[in-house]
This record gives structure tokens, sequence and C-alpha cells, in this order.
């Protein structure tokens, strides 16, 4: 079987990707434009039929970080066990990136949780809207500039005594 | 609570109107079990096999709160989750008691984060305090007793005990000030709406 | 999801003529905690479903980047609170995968047998429930009986019935005594004994069965694509177990099947679980047999790793070994790297995607909770499906709302 990773420079020759590892894992960095083309490729040719999650991390106080956001997909081949973590970085003004619910149905809600917790909007995504957090509800909570205990948006109700109620 | 005279038959019983009801109201606490995470779980044992909270009068559960008078708040009620248990509140009908179970809703627990309310008693009256992560069944059963005790100790016919409390009865908020300094400090007007559970 | 209606079909509220909606939730005794649906009901029958979720959001992963690798397991119990321990033992693997530790024999064993003893437990309870909800509540009451065994044996072990924070990093906060053992054996031998019973209450009871079968169908090819893992992906065909597939623990020395069945419905979901908790017994019975004894914690690695409990409370060595384990400038280094680590919880993979900046804190740990994922299906699942079926598949889906919303 050829390797994952020759496969993808074959079929998709001169792109800007970077392969690492660590501890055996198989990690692939792309840009954005890249995202959905190699995606695909992932899912039709090396059969990385489940999308097991999409997440994102916020670099913002990482030690040497070029970009700030990193929104990281989790591929699994469900016969062979197969897994790769893909990743694409994103800044600041446009945090768009397209979405893979047309390659994966799972996506769906993984999807509006990154939305919810960071910002990024997934470009095609069939109803992008706050999954956790209510919608009025104003920040993005797990960025690294939002504090632990919130602005006091928990503070924020009104009390019903004994008498009113 | 009341005093038989035999001399004039044993079917004659002399007591106050509040004592009686008093004593119906304790011994047929209907509860509305609020669960919204684990301390729930500990809230269903309680009440299945083995502890069997229905030896104490209080075991008839009803998911609809106009059927209730004792609402177990059990487990961490978080931001989106606090209309619609005041909501909740509101809709029971009078007299009604209020038991916080776990740390989680009595003081956000070990949850001090943006979206988990800082204990529920802030927000809404409660009678009893239940501490424990989870509390076991049965912390709870005694809550339940202790909350009994209190129903025949300081109840009334029409439940005037409850219109003197026109405050928040829970501890003082530590924080009390934290939303106007985080506001000072960001120079941010929250636009957040306040939550109406009237409407 | 939104309606797929026609735009002249729609009246000026959006709705359809003769179509209503109906509101589920968020505190409705089937949802087990707390979630909302909004139903599209034709009569009796649902058109659609649009799952609202978030009530329970607590900020887990938020706390997780202010709580080092030690103290977040006990949030991370807080977050499938049916099968507490599972979650502890999918976290610490994680951890000990990117800290690179190599455990000691007996505390594989160890976790082995508590991640299968919470296999039964979740399955119990979420069996139990289901049944509930469709009106038995016998079978809930020696489903609960039986857990509250499980219960009694966590407290012997760990001090605490069910948050029992049982894990560390390269081990496990106390060894088990033989008191701990005799429970455990016996548990296992009286185990038959309620599964025949349940399995009697409901396998053949005419009502549960009509009630669940056809139900709810999952294709094995929705299954793959929703991305459903554990029991849900197991019962509609998917042969998938981490514990085979990707070794962890104990396991790749211990004998068991993986049960599968290829209907996909809530009946075929709710046998997997049953005959589930037949296999954990045997995997706990073979574990007991081959419990080795040693530490349980790692040793000898050049890491440095928590004293235990009983050492800290009888020695001034313990206590300084104990003071020192935690101070945050003595604290083991760790490898700046980023890394996914999943374990078959009971509900399915939960894994942990850790991002490591080089400290003992976890810069961004990520859970994929199997709750979420599965609960994204339920609007295909309940399309065409009665009202009263809604109940059904919640249940067979077991929802936990708090590792659903975290
Ligand atoms: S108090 Fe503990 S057990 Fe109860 S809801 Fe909170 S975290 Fe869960």
């Amino acid at each position: 079987m050829f390797s994952c990773e020759e496969r993808v420079n074959e079929l998709l020759p001169g792109r800007c990707r970077e392969w690492s590892e660590f501890r055996g894992q198989r990690h692939l960095t792309m840009v954005r434009e890249d995202l959905l083309p190699t995606m695909r490729v992932l899912r039709d040719s090396l059969h990385m039929n489940m999308l097991v999650d999409v997440t994102a991390v916020d670099r913002l106080e990482y030690e040497g970080a070029k970009d700030r956001f990193e929104v990281v997909y989790f591929l699994l081949n469900v016969d062979t066990s197969q897994r790769l973590i893909a990743s694409v970085f994103l800044n600041e003004p446009e945090l768009e990136i397209d979405s893979v619910y047309s390659l994966w149905k799972s996506a769906d809600w993984l999807e509006r949780e990154v939305f919810d917790m960071f910002g990024i909007r997934f470009r095609g995504h069939p109803n992008m809207k706050r999954l956790l957090l209510p919608e009025q509800f104003a920040a993005h909570p797990l960025r690294k500039d939002y504090p632990v205990q919130g602005r006091g948006e928990r503070h924020n109700f009104p009390v019903i005594t004994r008498a009113s109620s | 609570m009341a005093k038989q005279l035999s001399e004039r038959g044993d079917s004659i019983l002399w007591t106050k109107l509040d004592a009686a009801a008093n004593w119906a109201r304790k011994n047929s606490l209907w509860p509305m079990p609020f669960a919204t995470a684990c301390c729930g779980i500990e809230l269903m044992a309680a009440s299945a096999s083995r502890h069997d909270l229905s030896r104490f009068g209080s075991e008839v559960m009803r998911f609809t709160p106009r059927q209730c008078d004792l609402m177990i708040v059990a487990g961490r009620v978080v931001m989106k989750m606090l209309p619609v248990l005041q909501r909740i509140w509101l809709q029971m009908p009078e007299p009604k008691w209020c038991i916080s179970m776990g740390a989680c809703a009595c003081t956000g627990g070990v949850f001090d984060t943006y979206a988990v309310v800082q204990g529920v008693d802030r927000f809404m009256p409660v009678d009893v305090y239940i501490p424990g992560c989870p509390p076991r069944p049965e912390q709870l059963i005694r809550a339940v007793i202790d909350l009994q005790e209190k129903i025949q100790s300081t109840g009334t016919l029409n439940a005037s005990e409850f219109l003197q409390q026109t405050t928040p009865k829970g501890p003082d908020r530590f924080d009390s000030d934290e939303l106007g300094r985080i506001r000072l400090r960001d120079r941010l007007a929250l636009k957040l709406p306040i939550y109406n559970p009237r409407h | 999801m939104p309606m797929h209606l026609t735009e002249d079909e729609v009246d000026e509220y959006g709705r359809r003529e003769g179509l209503w909606t109906l509101n589920f939730g968020p505190q409705h005794p089937a949802t087990h905690t707390t979630l909302r649906l909004l139903l599209t009901v034709d009569g009796e029958e649902v058109v659609d479903a649009e799952p609202d979720i978030g009530f329970l959001h607590s900020g887990f992963e938020k706390l997780a980047e202010v709580l080092d690798f030690n103290q977040y397991v006990t949030i991370v119990d807080r977050m499938n609170y049916v099968s507490p321990m599972a979650n502890e033992i999918a976290w610490h693997h994680a951890v000990e995968k990117l800290l690179d530790i190599e455990l000691t024999p007996r505390c594989k064993y160890l976790r082995t047998i508590f991640a299968e003893l919470m296999r039964i437990h979740d399955h119990l309870l979420c069996v139990g429930a289901c049944i509930l909800d469709l009106g038995g509540i016998s079978a809930f009451m020696y489903a609960n009986n039986e857990r509250e065994r499980i219960f009694e044996i966590c407290e012997r072990v760990t001090g605490q019935r069910f948050h029992t924070s049982y894990t560390r990093v390269g081990g496990l906060l106390f060894d088990v005594n033989d008191d701990a053992i005799a429970m455990l054996r016996e548990f296992v031998q009286g185990f038959d004994k309620t599964f025949a019973d349940m399995d009697k209450l409901i396998t053949r009871n005419r009502i549960f069965v009509e009630r669940t079968r056809g139900v709810g169908v999952l294709s094995k090819e929705a299954a793959i694509s929703g991305g459903a893992t554990g029991p849900v992906a197991r019962a509609s065909g998917v042969v998938r177990d981490l514990r085979r597939d990707e070794p962890y623990l104990a396991y790749a020395d211990l004998d068991f099947d993986i049960v599968c069945s290829r209907e996909g419905d809530c009946f075929s979901r709710y046998s997997v679980r049953m005959l589930e908790m037949l296999e954990s017994v045997k995997i706990i019975q073979q574990a007991l047999e081959k419990l080795p004894s040693g530490p349980i914690f790692a040793d000898g690695t050049g890491k440095e790793f928590m004293p235990e409990k009983r050492e800290v409370y009888q020695s001034i060595e313990g206590l300084i070994h104990h003071f020192e384990s935690i101070m945050p400038n003595r604290q083991m280094p760790c490898e700046p790297g980023s890394l996914y680590a999943a374990t078959e919880s009971p509900n399915g993979e939960l894994g942990f995607f850790l991002v490591s900046n080089g400290t003992f804190r976890p810069y961004r740990a990520r859970t994929r909770p199997p709750s979420l994922v599965h609960f994204a299906l339920f609007p295909q699942l309940i399309r065409g499906c009665m009202l009263s079926d809604v109940v059904a598949v919640l249940g067979s889906l077991n929802i936990i709302a708090a590792e659903l919303d975290r």
C-alpha cells in the first residue's frame, strides 16, 4: 500500500503542504485554498471515510507561533484504523474556511461548535449558527483573550425573590 | 401537634389551622426534579431501589411544574438554563420550596467559568442547601427531612411567611461588583438583553 | 436543520398548513438531563426535528487551560457522569501518550477492570432509563440495584461513590486491596442473575419490542459518514472497536468478542448494549485472574510522579515528595506538540486532542465527545417516526448532556 503521504503528493502535485510526525501520528498542514481538494482526495482515494472531529486552536499565547488560529481535522479510515490529523492556519481578518459538510455529514455540528467557540466561519455550511451558547452571547469563549470567568454574562439575569414569585 | 381530648370522644382533634396545613404539606411534598447534571443521577439513585425516597413522604416525582411544590435543583445551572429554571419556578403553585442539591447548584462548584451561574440562590429563593459533589442519596433524604421540619415550624396557612422575603436569601455575592469592574475595565457596555423569564 | 418546504406551502409564521411545532424539553423526563428538541409534527408523525443544545455548557475546555494534567481529571469526571472513570482513563491515556509514559502492568490491568466496570454501569443505566421512558419501571430498579453495587466497589477503592478522580499521570491514586478484589469477584459472579432478570423482563417484552424494532434505523453508510462510534455504530454493522483495533491498556492480552448487529434500529442498539455487558464481565473475570502484582506508578523512566496517597499521609518524605510534585516549577516538562488519543468509552470513541507548549498544563485540551456526534444524527433518525418514538430513539442513543455540551 502506498503511504498516505506519497499518495496525496502524487494526486495533488505541486501544492504547498507539510507533513510531520509526533508520537507516531501523521500531521498534514496545508493552506486554506487546498482544503477541499485535499480532503476530497483523502476521502475518495485514501478511504478516510470518517471525520472524527473538527476543532480549532487559538495560538495567541503559544511561543513561536506564526499564525493565530489552527483548524484541525481528524480523519479515520474505519477499515484499516489509519488516522490522519490535518490542519489549516488562519489569521484574524479573514476567519473563513470552506466547510467539509459536503464530504462528511458529521462536520455539521462540529463546525458549528468551532464557529461558536472561536468565531471561525465555514463557507458553504448549511446552518452556520451558534451551537452551544445563547444566540445573544457576544464573544467567542475559547479564544485566549477571553477570560475564564467571562465578562460578567453569568450575572446578567433578573432576580426572583420569594415575595415576587 | 394536636391535643386529643378523650373525654369528649376519640373523634375530635383540636389544633391550629396552620399546624394542620403544615402537617399536610410536609408529608406530601411532590418534588419537581430539575436534574441537569451528575447530581441528577444521584437524585435518580435516591428515588430508586435501595435508597427509596418514598419512605419519607416525597416520592411522587412530577415533571410538570404545575403539580409540584418542591423544586430540587440537582446539578449545575448554566447561562442558557437559568431562564428556564426561573420560568419553571414561577409556574409552580404556592406554597413551594426549593432544595439546591450539590456544590454546583449552591455555589457553582468546581466550575468557576464564564457559563456557569455561581449559585442559583442569587437569582431565586432556596430553602435547603446540600453540599457535596455529588451529595450522597442519604444527604438528599436528610435535606427532605430538614425541609419537612422547617415547614412544620415556620409554615402558615396562607404562606404569609414568604411575603416578608423581598431580597434573595442566599449568601452575599462575594464578587458583587464583578460586573461593574469588568465593564469599567473593558469599556464595554454589555449588549446582552436581560433574559426575561416572565414573558 | 431547517424545514424543507416549498415557498407557497408556508404560512406567515413559516409553518405549513396542518403542521405544528412541539417544544420538547429542555426540562423533560425523557431528555434525562437537558436538551431541547423543536419537533415539527404532522398529526402524530414527526416531520422534522431541530435539536437545540447547550443547556449544560459549562466551559470544560476553557477550564482545562488553567488546570494541570493531574487537576483536570476532576473536571473530566463530570463530563460523562454515567461512566466517570472511563473518562479519567481516556484523559490520562491521552496525557500519558503525550508525555510518553509506559504504565506498569498492574496499573494497566486495574484500569482495564475499572473501564469495563464503568461500561457495565453505563449500559445498565442506559438500558434501564430507556425502558423507564418507555413505561417499564421494574427493569430500571433491577439495573439500579446492580449499579449501587458498582458504586460500593468504587467507594471501597477510591473513597467516592462516583466522581472518583482515581487516575493520576502514570498511575492511580490508590492500589486496590483484597477486600475490593473480593467485592469485584462477588459482583462478577452475581451479575449473571441480574442480567437474566433484565433480559427476561425486556428482551421478549412485546411492548418494548414493538416500540423499538424498526424504529430509528441508522444505515451503515450514514453511521460512518455521520461519525458514529461505539454501540451505536456497532448496532448498524460497523465492526469497529478501539479495544481491538487500536489496543490500549491490557486489552491486547484479553480475550473478548465484539458485539455487532446489522439492523441499526433501537432494538439492536439495546441488544448490543446488553450483550456488551456480558463481554465486559468476561474481561473483568480474566483481568482479575491475571492481575499482576507490583507497583502502580511507572518508575525508572526518569520521570517524577505523584507519590501514593498512603505515603503522603504517613511519612515526611512522601509529603515532601508530594509537595514537590505539585509545585508548578518542579513539574515534569513535556515535549511541545499536539496529539490525539482515543479510547473506547461506553458511549463510543472518547478522544482528547492535546496541544502542549512544554509545560505540565495543556495549552488546549479538546474533547471529542461521542454524544455530540450521535445527537447530530438524531434528526435523521426520527424523521418519519411517531411522536412516541422520540423517547425510544433518544434513550437508545444514550445522550449524556454534560458530555454533549461540555
Ligand atoms: S455538584 Fe458535582 S456532582 Fe453535582 S452537578 Fe456539580 S459537578 Fe456534578
